[in-house]
């Protein structure tokens, strides 16, 4: 797919709770086609303490209104500045980037997303969604505000909800929620969130022998295979997260689960 | 239009702006956001004997103004460049260097002997400076003798264009500029990163898995300027200028400082299309100034 480095205006920045807000993009020419798991490297301005872009999931995609949609969650100094975006502010992209989940071959499958993880899962679920595949959605965080855009799920399927604190669905962790119980149902889980979170979910995926993908996010400079910074050990060796990844299924990584 | 034509050695290039090695890959990367065939040359990746890969994640941490690496010349090795990466890349209208990384002797050698028989690879650059491996090539970079030492033995058995890339992690640059120039290097290169480290104090944790690495971007570039001063006033043969250029200003800056060229790095990551623009605003820089042939700015610094 071609990449493009291209100046969009942002038209939205939607404050979801004190750590996460919603970026809308748009630009003069058309959006170009962009595939559920893809991200776009964001250049920070105005904040010298920033240097390297930062990637950020494509989160959805309206192409009836030309509009990107990225969910950020303010964890340092280049997403905080980015929260003080306003619409007609100009965002440098260099985007789409990165491969995409897969979606042959099922029929049947469990979304599931920790806290800022769902960000690329939206997108994904529109995607499932347009191609009429059963899609249940498990989202979870520690606290209810964690606890993003359940009400969008719903479009596309079932949403569960497990909170560590209890105070919105299950308690506990999402590995252990109930919809979990039904794991052998489906055929594929698609999983974004903390990393100590998707090794858990890839373990249980793994003795049920249930296939799951998961999206890294590793720290990145380029975005663009050329720097090498980001790679994770795969059954092949070393690879790109943003260029061989960020979704990777979890035969591919070399976790010990 | 200023002429931009620059030669180091006996080799020309079309304009002073080359990318540095490990920030540019092997260019097809880079296909989507510039046209390649306008660049001076493009540096590919550290290339070794065999594949390597590298030292485990997190290789990267950002600094002010800069960014710490610790890739540790991860590669897949001369015959998989040659075979597989070469057949890609070799149509480029650019001068294509290999950058030849090892960590003994013989496996320089060995590396430059294959790339004797291609014939879109004019020049390579040879790095005796990775700080990121424990025999990266620096401890051949960071002495005369051992500079001069492989300098010599890579000289006699490469016939093109041998730039020799050295550290700035070394007390007198000049020296070992002067020890690579009379071991027959056509021409050197300079800085390669600038050792150092970046710790998490809530971890309590070195950020690298490597605990160092090398510094690059626009906080090294008044040392990487200063070191090509010195060593453009010390040596003879071209120097290539590179630490921290972000834009066309920065390159002019170098090619007063005494660089016959320059190389584009780290900016490569925040702007892929940079090298094609610094290209634009160099010529666009001699027209200002009335300058007809951009050779007329190295080591222009009025004192």
């Amino acid at each position: 797919m071609k990449k493009f480095i291209d100046d969009l205006t942002v038209c939205s920045n939607r404050k979801l709770n004190n750590d996460y807000f919603i970026l809308g993009l748009t630009s003069v020419k058309p959006l170009p086609a962009m595939l559920p798991g893809q991200f776009a490297e964001v250049k920070v301005e105005n904040n010298p303490a920033v240097f390297l872009r930062r990637p950020i999931s494509v989160h959805d995609v309206d192409y009836a209104k030309n509009i990107l949609y990225l969910l950020v969650k303010i964890v340092g100094e280049g997403t905080r500045t980015l929260s003080f975006l306003e619409t007609g502010n100009t965002l440098n992209l260099v985007y789409p980037l990165g491969n995409t989940f897969t979606t042959e071959d099922v029929k049947n499958v469990l979304l599931v997303g920790g806290g800022c993880g769902i960000a690329p899962l939206l997108y994904l679920a529109r995607h499932l969604h347009n191609l009429k595949i059963k899609t249940t959605i498990l989202l979870g965080g520690r606290t209810e505000t964690d606890i993003l855009e359940s009400e969008a799920f719903r479009q596309y399927g079932e949403v569960y909800i497990s909170t560590d604190d209890g105070s919105l669905g299950e308690k506990g962790f999402l590995t252990n929620n109930s919809i979990m119980a039904q794991i052998t149902n489906f055929d594929r889980l698609y999983c974004c969130g903390p990393l100590p979170m998707m090794k858990v979910l890839a373990a249980i995926a793994k003795q049920h022998q249930t296939d799951c993908e998961v999206s890294l996010e590793n720290t990145m400079a380029c975005g663009i295979g050329a720097c090498l910074c980001c790679v994770t050990p795969t059954t092949a060796g070393n690879k790109c997260v943003c260029t061989e990844g960020p979704v990777f299924n979890v035969k591919q990584l070399q976790w010990q689960i | 239009m200023a002429d931009l034509k620059v030669k180091i050695g006996a080799l020309e290039f079309k304009n002073p702006v080359l990318t540095a090695s490990g920030t540019f890959g092997y260019g097809h990367e880079f296909q989507d956001f510039l046209n390649i065939s306008r660049l001076g040359g493009i540096i590919v990746k550290g290339t070794t004997l065999e594949p390597r890969q590298g030292n485990p994640y997190p290789r990267m941490a950002e600094t002010p103004s800069g960014m710490l690496n610790a890739v540790g010349l991860q590669n897949k090795g001369i015959d998989v460049f040659i075979n597989e990466i070469y057949p890609q890349i070799k149509h480029f209208d650019t001068n294509i260097i290999v950058n030849v990384s090892g960590s003994k002797l013989e496996d320089y050698i060995a590396v430059v002997e294959k790339l004797n028989h291609l014939d879109r690879i004019p020049a390579i650059e040879l790095n005796i400076s990775c700080p990121n491996v424990k025999q990266g090539g620096m401890a051949f970079g960071t002495s005369c003798t051992s500079a001069a030492e492989v300098t010599k033995a890579v000289r006699a058995a490469y016939k093109k264009t041998l730039i020799v890339k050295l550290s700035p992690n070394v007390t007198n640059i000049a020296e070992i500029a002067k020890a690579v120039e009379d071991a027959g290097a056509d021409s050197v290169s300079l800085i390669n990163t600038l050792l150092g480290m970046a710790i998490d104090a809530e971890t309590r944790r070195p950020v690298l898995s490597t605990i160092t690495g090398g510094l690059s971007g626009p906080c090294i570039k008044p040392i990487a300027l200063r070191m090509v001063w010195q060593v453009s006033k010390a040596i003879k043969i071209p120097v290539v200028g590179l630490g921290g250029i972000m834009n066309a200003t920065d390159a002019v800056e170098f090619l007063l400082a005494g660089a016959t060229a320059v190389q584009i790095g780290t900016a490569n990551f925040i702007d892929p299309a940079i090298s094609e623009k610094i290209v634009d605003g160099i010529g666009e820089y001699c027209t200002r100034h009335n300058i007809a042939a951009v050779t007329e700015l190295i080591g222009a610094l009025k004192i």
